[in-house]
């Protein structure tokens, strides 16, 4: 077991020494979106009944930036380690798959839920929110931020350079957080959109997320946390099965 | 050595200690973690006191909490030669190590590997360097393309290639040069005699030993 703390310290280390960039830059950010969206929307968009609009908004921005967090720290470490030539020293110890897996998700885990709990905390200070159903709110924010990290694992064994990563998380990752609900309740969007985003695995989490501040959803929570649980379930073990073969790491 | 690369990954990555030939590193961290977070993934925790030694030993106290970013290249070579060690490996292996080396670490560098050497680590070297080959293993393979073409004790290997005769050159007073070929070092005296008597007056000798260079020239050629 002590390999695999280490490593895990080691990526918490990692992102701790960089914090300005890897946890107030994105504290910022989701302040920054709070402000102006909040302003202009607020009392124009309809959400849930007796919600108000920048309420709304906030558990999304912070499920938002747990999950772009989580993404960025397991992918940007991973790919930075390969191309510097630095993973040599994971690879060769006697680290097992497994424990190369959880020790990079959990430290994406703890880098998202700190980002999170950070925006939680700075706009606590200017949005009323209620807190109905915490458990619900945690499990979300939890299972979020490892499929997340899981996903961003994913893309750092796979790419093989930066700009493949970037291209990964610009035209994935981005606009299906983007585009999850964060903004808006998928209830005042047309047929056709409504139903695609029911395909998004993220829509799922920011739904369950906010289940967890106002005791009201678009989708059941327990059906969100079935999905969230199954497509970590289905990164989870894409992963492992990539890690024990050294693809694209001893190959 | 006993253990399954594969089956028993643990205990045969524990038996290695590897020193890569790029100069890699992780940017984020000091010396001292580095070499702490080298000892954690082998699995020893409190690994301080070896740490502090190995720093020692490889010049590298007054740089332990330096973050390995601004060390100079050398520098850099010594910690990984230091995080080989972490963990006291019973084969260490170096590849390379003295490419792009200053002189002064190149020395440095293997009266440490000896002293490693001679207490009890084997050290498997790669280098393109033959005349360092020579004059640090006691056992060498010679790779072509990626098969070994040779593989004996230094000796063996000088004494079966590079043929049973031996040149020695022989520098006269007056500038004249004379070339000998003898079979064996019982001969050398005789010659000299010889020349002795011939009234060359002898200023220098010069004996042509076989090198591996080119033991390694006639397997490949």
């Amino acid at each position: 077991m002590t390999s695999f703390w280490t490593l895990f310290a080691k990526e918490l280390l990692r992102f701790v020494k960089v914090g300005v960039q890897t946890v107030a830059a994105p504290v910022l950010t989701a302040l920054l979106y709070l402000v102006i969206f909040g302003q202009v929307l607020e009392g124009r968009v309809q959400v849930f009944d007796g919600v108000r609009y920048s309420a709304f908004l906030v558990p999304g921005l912070v499920m938002m930036s747990v999950l772009q967090n989580s993404f960025a720290n397991s992918s940007s470490s991973l790919i930075q380690s390969k191309i510097t030539g630095n993973i040599v020293f994971i690879l060769l110890a006697p680290i097992s798959y497994l424990e190369f897996f959880w020790a990079y998700v959990a430290a994406s885990v703890a880098r998202g839920l700190t980002v999170g709990a950070g925006v939680l905390a700075l706009t606590a200070g200017f949005v009323e929110l209620r807190l109905e159903a915490p458990l619900w709110a945690a499990a979300f924010a939890l299972l979020g931020a490892a499929l997340a990290g899981a996903l961003g694992l994913l893309a750092g064994i796979v790419s093989e350079k930066i700009d493949q990563l970037a291209a990964f998380q610009n035209f994935v990752i981005l606009p299906l957080t983007m585009l999850s609900g964060v903004f808006y309740s998928i209830h005042s969007l047309p047929g056709l959109w409504r139903g695609l985003s029911h395909a998004n695995p993220f829509f799922y989490m920011i739904d369950g997320f906010r289940y967890g501040f106002f005791g009201a959803a678009d989708v059941a929570p327990g059906v969100s946390l079935a999905v969230v649980c199954a497509a970590f379930a289905a990164v989870a073990c894409l992963c492992l099965l990539l890690l024990k073969s050294g693809y694209r790491l001893r190959t | 050595m006993g253990a399954d690369a594969v089956a028993d990954y643990r205990r045969a990555r524990r038996m290695l200690g590897v020193v890569p030939q790029e100069l890699v590193f992780d940017p984020f961290f000091t010396v001292r973690e580095t070499l702490r977070i080298q000892s954690g993934y082998f699995g020893i925790r409190g690994n301080d006191a070896w740490i502090d030694e190995v720093m020692a030993h490889l010049d590298l106290s007054g740089k332990a909490d330096v973050n390995m970013r601004a060390l100079s290249g050398g520098m850099k070579r010594r910690v990984l030669i230091a995080q080989a060690l972490v963990h006291k490996p019973p084969v260490i292996v170096l590849d390379e190590p003295t490419a792009g080396v200053d002189v002064e670490l190149r020395q440095g560098l293997w009266q440490f590997v000896r002293r490693l050497n001679r207490d009890g680590h084997t050290i498997v070297l790669t280098t393109h360097y033959l005349e360092e080959a020579e004059l640090h293993c006691s056992r060498i393979a010679m790779l072509k393309a990626g098969r070994v073409v040779a593989l004996d004790s230094t000796r063996n290997l000088l004494a079966s290639f590079a043929g049973s005769r031996t040149t020695v050159r022989v520098m006269a007073r007056d500038g004249a040069q004379h070339v000998l070929q003898i079979d064996g070092y019982g001969e050398l005296d005789r010659e000299l005699v010889r020349l002795r008597g011939q009234g060359v007056e002898i200023a220098d000798i010069e004996i042509e030993r076989p090198d591996l260079e080119q033991v390694f020239l006639r397997l490949t050629s």
